[in-house]
């Protein structure tokens, strides 16, 4: 094969795979810049993975099933969010069990639908005149999903509401300070909730991705750790939006090239590689931190009581 | 809605206690397993099982009749081994999840032993609790050292290892290890007979690997009340800044406890693979989510290492149950992850409930609400030992 072929190949593939990643680490972003961790990603992404699924195949439009995805994946979250910030219980163990709970119940209500495909699922797209680009064209622009210019659209907009909106200054500040933002009178549990519901949603709609178009089917292994690795996603990009949709595609590149080996090594050892790539990434980043001052949300993971120091 | 809630706050004041009372953690804990009880009893019902019968058959085939009782308690073995190491790991903030990982780490280690080496015959069990025990270990310290070392976020890493030790076993028995006679499903050649555990009569009761269990929890109570470790590893829990103060090395114990822990999984997975299977099989089978299983029942123990005996078996309880719904109620099997994950959720939900309590303020009080509201003490420091608690306040640091 030739090498700008290769390379062609690679990068389209690439941005297939890192979609799903770059909804989830998008919508953990936020929901961790309010100062609430999220441990439920993986949940949440097969919940929408199978609502999402059942909704389209029941309905026969993936559209009702993609806005079911990411009702599911807000609903989980919910549960996440009034159990972290209502009732101030453990953030960490609050995101667990609503990872294993999702795995669970998503495995119990996709029962029936396991081995199906689905009919008629997300088309892909080639995007008219700039299709026609030489390498670029190929390379970004034909047979890729609606959800996945979505996703990055999603991220620039995530990133100018964070850095550039009021809103996004109340967010960001609830994540750092949330003593200063109830003395300056405004509320920080709405905030937060806002914050949970929106990460909820884009990581439903990041498992919707995986059951309606990049594999059109369900199974019980399909979210397979991508939540976990979205998270590892958001740490690596350091909490900001624009940095995600970098992160993302180098992810998915790696990802990518490393199933091009597959004639070198056997299959178990591939799959295995994007979960030693995400160990290595967060080592990288632990590194980087050491010599940046680039740094988590002050208050993620406390919850806020006033009077609390 | 939120407004409502802050509006009925005002007539009442959160106390925190500095030490919640024993009666009162195991009334919340009941309470929360209740109504997980009373979800299974809807799931029922949903699903045309006539709730009562059900419940019958499940405890008569989990704990009355002999055969049963022993599934439930095999079932409890590792989930005592891994639900030891997981409580002291959470009791110094080392958020290991990856005990699944580790569990795979020691039946790969005792399958070594097993399959290929020359030792005599009486020395090769012992051979593969050792072996199975570093090879845990070993997989639980790279994540601790680069946690402690270089304060990457330990609850990715562990849970990355989980799916590299899970594509490991597979890579094992599909290629190097796989068995002669292997065609459709893959596993390794069976073990000799020298190195496979005894087990009760005609059950699957390993009870060597479960005998293992019973003495390091109390190695561990013992540990935690008595020693200078033990004492070390309290005052890192409640408060990293204290230990600091204290001349504790935070890294060193972190290191120790997370090796101790995962080496606990490991002696979990040689059980399973030489109690059980009898060799190295699909993963998904060799553990069936024990690794995960195990956090609840740490966090069910709330920080007390004897704890963790009847936590255990309530999980123990809840697999063999799973196993019953399955086979003699014909529903899903996923129902005990189910549970399972509610279960967890219901236990960190009430765990506020143990920290403090709503008091009615006073009429003079009240008027000069909200400004006054609850001006307290971190309830971090109320937390007597229970991790979930204390951690609330101070996430696992270094996110990343």
């Amino acid at each position: 094969m030739d090498i700008d072929v290769l390379v062609v190949a690679t990068i389209a593939r690439a941005l297939a795979f890192a979609t799903p990643l770059l909804w989830a680490a998008l919508g953990e972003v936020i929901a961790e810049r309010s100062g609430v961790v999220n441990l439920g990603v993986e949940g949440m992404m097969a919940l929408g993975a199978v609502t999402g699924f059942a909704v389209a195949f029941t309905t026969g439009d993936v559209w009702w099933g993609l806005a079911a995805a990411g009702l599911a994946g807000m609903l989980g979250s919910l549960l996440h969010a009034f159990v972290a910030i209502t009732l101030r219980a453990d953030a960490y163990v609050s995101g667990l069990s609503l990872t294993m709970l999702g795995l669970g119940l998503s495995a119990l209500i996709g029962r029936a639908w396991v081995g199906r495909p689905l009919p008629d699922p997300m088309r892909t797209i080639d995007v008219p005149w700039l299709r026609e680009l030489p390498l670029l064209g190929p390379m970004l622009f034909q047979g890729q999903y609606v959800l996945t210019y979505a996703a990055l659209l999603a991220a620039v907009v995530a990133w100018a509401m964070l850095f550039h909106t009021r809103g996004g200054l109340v967010l960001r500040s609830v994540g750092e300070n949330p003593t200063a933002v109830d003395a300056a009178g405004l509320h920080v549990r709405p905030v937060r909730y806002a914050a949970v519901l929106i990460g909820g949603l884009l990581a439903g709609i990041g498992g919707g991705y995986l059951s309606l178009a990049y594999r059109p089917s369900w199974g019980e292994g399909m979210v397979n750790g991508l939540g976990w690795i979205a998270l590892a996603l958001a740490i690596f990009a350091m909490w900001h939006p624009l940095r995600v949709i970098v992160a993302g595609l180098l992810f998915g590149a790696c990802f990518t090239l490393a199933f091009r080996l597959q004639t070198v090594f056997p299959p178990e050892l591939l799959t295995m590689l994007p979960y030693v790539f995400t160990v290595l990434a967060l080592v990288f980043t632990a590194w980087r931190r050491g010599r940046l001052a680039f740094g988590a949300p002050e208050a993620l993971g406390r919850a806020y009581l006033r009077g609390e120091r | 809605m939120i407004g409502a809630l802050r509006r009925r706050r005002a007539a009442r004041r959160w106390e925190p206690r500095a030490d919640a009372p024993a009666w009162r953690v195991m009334l919340v804990t009941i309470a929360a397993v209740a109504v997980a009880a009373l979800v299974v009893t809807w799931v029922f019902v949903a699903y045309g099982v006539a709730p009562g019968e059900a419940w019958a058959t499940i405890v008569r085939r989990t704990l009355l009749e002999p055969r049963g009782l022993s599934e439930t308690v095999r079932k409890a073995i590792p989930l005592l081994l891994a639900g030891i190491g997981l409580l002291l790991a959470f009791r110094a903030r080392f958020w290991n999840i990856g005990a699944e990982g580790q569990i795979l780490a020691g039946a790969i280690g005792a399958t070594a032993v097993a399959l290929f080496t020359e030792l005599p015959g009486p020395l090769v069990v012992p051979a593969m609790f050792l072996a199975g025990m570093l090879a845990g270990a070993a997989w639980g310290a790279v994540p601790a050292l680069l946690k402690a070392r270089m304060g990457v976020n330990e609850i990715i890493t562990t849970l990355m290892f989980n799916y590299i030790a899970l594509y490991l076993v597979r890579w094992l028995i599909n290629g190097p290890w796989k068995a002669r006679s292997a065609t459709g499903f893959s596993y390794s050649e069976r073990f000799p007979a020298e190195a496979v555990l005894p087990t009760l009569g005609a059950t699957r009761l390993h009870w060597p690997t479960l005998a293992i269990a019973l003495v390091l929890v109390a190695v561990v109570a013992l540990l935690l009340a008595r020693s200078r470790f033990g004492f070390e590893v309290e005052v890192l829990g409640r408060s990293p800044e204290a230990a600091r103060y204290a001349g504790i090395d935070a890294g060193r114990v972190t290191l120790l406890l997370a090796a101790l822990a995962a080496g606990a999984a490991g002696l979990a997975g040689v059980g399973e693979v030489a109690g059980i299977h009898r060799r190295l099989v699909e993963p998904t089978q060799l553990s069936l989510g024990y690794g995960y299983a195990a956090i609840l029942v740490a966090l069910l123990a709330r920080g007390k290492a004897l704890a963790v005996v009847p936590a255990a078996l309530f999980l123990g309880f809840v697999f063999a149950a799973g196993d019953v719904m399955r086979v003699s109620l014909r529903l899903p099997s996923q129902l005990p992850d189910v549970v399972t994950g509610l279960v967890l959720l219901l236990v960190v939900a009430s765990e506020p409930l143990t920290r403090g309590r709503w008091v009615r303020r006073d009429p003079a009080e009240a008027a000069t609400a909200p400004a006054a509201e609850a001006p307290v003490a971190p309830p971090a420091a109320a937390t007597a030992g229970a991790p979930a608690g204390g951690a609330a306040h101070a996430s696992p640091d270094g996110e990343g």
